[in-house]
């Protein structure tokens, strides 16, 4: 697999949350402002990083029947990391995010890159694609992050652009918001995705011929 | 299914939607009464950006824009003025039409799609994204300590783009009967002690001279409406009879067994959006179930849950909550109450 590819599938094509729909849980659950998501986004991202990285170089020595329950103990390990050094770093986020960070655990998008992806290739491809994956899965993270923080409190990482006389949105902020912003984000995703497929199809054939039958 | 030949009713969508507006035309006429020139720019402009914003979605999804003209969406506008508290700045009054319509409506298909109704849903995001804005109501101007005068068209304008500054906001509002017996509840009051100080009257709050949203004060007028919608045979009577029985019910037996922490039955049922609930969003055909007892259910189901929020949930109304929840559970209803075949 072309190593650009592999960077298009994990940041767009096959995002985790745009077009798989994976890591709903974080992804409603802790992204009242941007900069959470950021965190959340970066937490997961070096979580996938170190699993990719083990689970590519142990993967031919794990027998097959038992490599969940290893591709798990892997994942759980560098999660109790994450959620030790951020609680000694990042003190304040690790409250916030409180018990989503443990349960990057159970983050099927992690579990699945090592299943369909670490375990069958080079040490370098794994490491490439949890990048990739754990980038498109912060975008995501930030963009609705984003949305609901610029809707619920008029602000953007902190900053506010509306100024004062901005009613906020409160609903943006409380569980509906998240589902409904988020409904809106994968709408819009669809109609970027639309748009150019179907630039990409006329390109491919730039001279329809006349006698075609009419679609 | 049956195969065809049907023989036509002769009903339109569009002569029922305009009996349904000729039915809501006594409670807006009370809200006229009530709120004078202002109930008159927010119910404006509720139809208007409704029917603006059924015209943008029509035109976005390439539908055609003769249903445009079949009154829908200007009986959605209404329904919308009419659940808004009176002292809703513009802002709001065009956002929540545009909500019922786009998020409401458009967005799951069109007319006879959407499973919540859409006036409703846009109460409710409007109560939990502005819950200020949604919980202060206006006194009306048939009473005496009314402060804004509502029959002065340059005032009401004022009052609806510019808002009522914050020194004034105590002087121009008042509780609600439901707002007032919650708080004093929380104080440790009893309930007879709160409708005392309320000086609540039953026969106030049957003609609707109380505080409120614009058209669910008066149960009165709503039932005029009423009348007409069953003479018609628009909606049965399934609905809004299970419903309110159901308040009443549970009110009385609580109300007997411990006076002083529950109101009773006569008080439930003339407060609040109950009855303009219970005749006109409950009974709305797309949003409830089709067969008798389905109905049933489903009137009783938005009973207990009216009657269970009013009384232990925070909010002190819980009406279009209770009417949306059920408007959940309607294909489960409808799934479990299919009539027999007969011959099977």
């Amino acid at each position: 697999m072309q190593q650009k590819e592999i960077i298009n599938n994990g940041l767009w094509h096959n995002n985790v949350v745009f077009s798989q729909l994976l890591g709903m849980c974080p992804l409603l659950g802790v992204t009242t402002s941007a900069e959470n998501g950021f965190w959340m986004g970066a937490a997961t991202l070096l979580v996938l990083l170190g699993s990719n990285f083990v689970v590519s170089l142990v993967r031919d020595w794990i027998p097959k029947n038992v490599r969940i329950p290893a591709y798990i103990i892997i994942i759980a390990s560098f999660v109790t990391i994450i959620d030790l050094s951020m609680n000694a770093w990042l003190h304040d986020m690790h409250m916030i995010l409180g018990l989503f960070i443990p349960l990057i655990v159970v983050n099927c998008s992690i579990l699945g890159r090592a299943e369909a992806f670490a375990s069958k290739n080079s040490v370098m491809d794994s490491l490439i694609d949890a990048l990739a994956t754990g980038a498109g899965f912060m975008l995501a993270l930030i963009a609705l992050g984003s949305v609901r923080e610029l809707l619920g409190k008029g602000e953007l990482f902190g900053f506010d652009l509306f100024g004062a006389n901005y009613p906020d949105v409160l609903m943006f902020i409380l569980p509906p918001g998240a589902f409904i912003a988020l409904a809106f984000i994968l709408a819009g995703v669809n109609i970027l995705n639309q748009y150019s497929k179907k630039r990409a199809d006329s390109a491919a054939q730039p001279n329809p011929s006349p006698q075609g039958q009419p679609s | 299914m049956f195969s065809s030949p049907h023989i036509h009713g002769g009903d339109s969508i569009r002569k029922q939607m305009l009996t349904v507006i000729l039915a809501l035309m006594p409670a807006t006429f009370m809200s006229v009464y009530l709120f004078g020139w202002l109930a008159c720019l927010v119910l404006t402009c509720c139809i208007l950006s409704s029917v603006l914003s059924e015209y943008i979605c029509l035109k976005l999804m390439d539908r055609r824009k003769r249903s445009l003209l079949d009154g829908s969406a200007a009986l959605t506008g209404l329904f919308v003025g009419l659940v808004l508290p009176v002292l809703v700045p513009w802002w709001m009054a065009i956002l929540g039409s545009a909500l019922a319509i786009v998020l409401g409506k458009q967005l799951y298909g069109g007319l006879g799609y959407n499973p919540f109704n859409p006036a409703l849903t846009a109460r409710i995001i409007l109560l939990i994204s502005f819950p200020v804005y949604m919980t202060s109501w206006a006194i009306p101007m048939p009473l005496e300590q009314a402060a804004i005068n509502f029959y002065d068209f340059s005032a009401c304008w004022q009052v609806f783009f510019t808002g009522v500054s914050a020194s004034a906001f105590d002087a121009v509002s008042m509780a609600t009967p439901l707002g007032h017996v919650k708080t004093a509840l929380t104080q440790q009051q009893t309930v007879s002690e709160a409708l005392a100080s309320y000086q609540y009257q039953p026969w106030q709050a049957f003609i609707g001279l109380e505080a409120g949203s614009l058209g669910e004060t008066s149960v009165l007028a709503i039932l005029l409406g009423a009348a007409l919608l069953l003479g018609r045979n628009l909606i049965s009577w399934h609905i809004p009879t299970a419903y309110i029985l159901t308040v009443a019910l549970l009110a009385t037996v609580f109300n007997l067994i411990e006076p002083d922490r529950y109101a009773p039955a006569l008080f439930h049922v003339l407060a609040g959006g109950l009855v303009l609930c219970a005749f006109f969003m409950a009974t709305d055909p797309v949003t409830s179930p089709v067969t008798p007892i389905g109905q049933l259910v489903f009137g009783i189901g938005c009973g207990v849950i009216t009657w269970c929020i009013r009384t232990y949930a925070n909010y002190p109304e819980g009406a279009m909550f209770a009417v949306v929840v059920m408007n959940c559970a309607v294909p489960l209803i409808d799934h479990y109450c299919r009539p027999r075949v007969y011959g099977r």
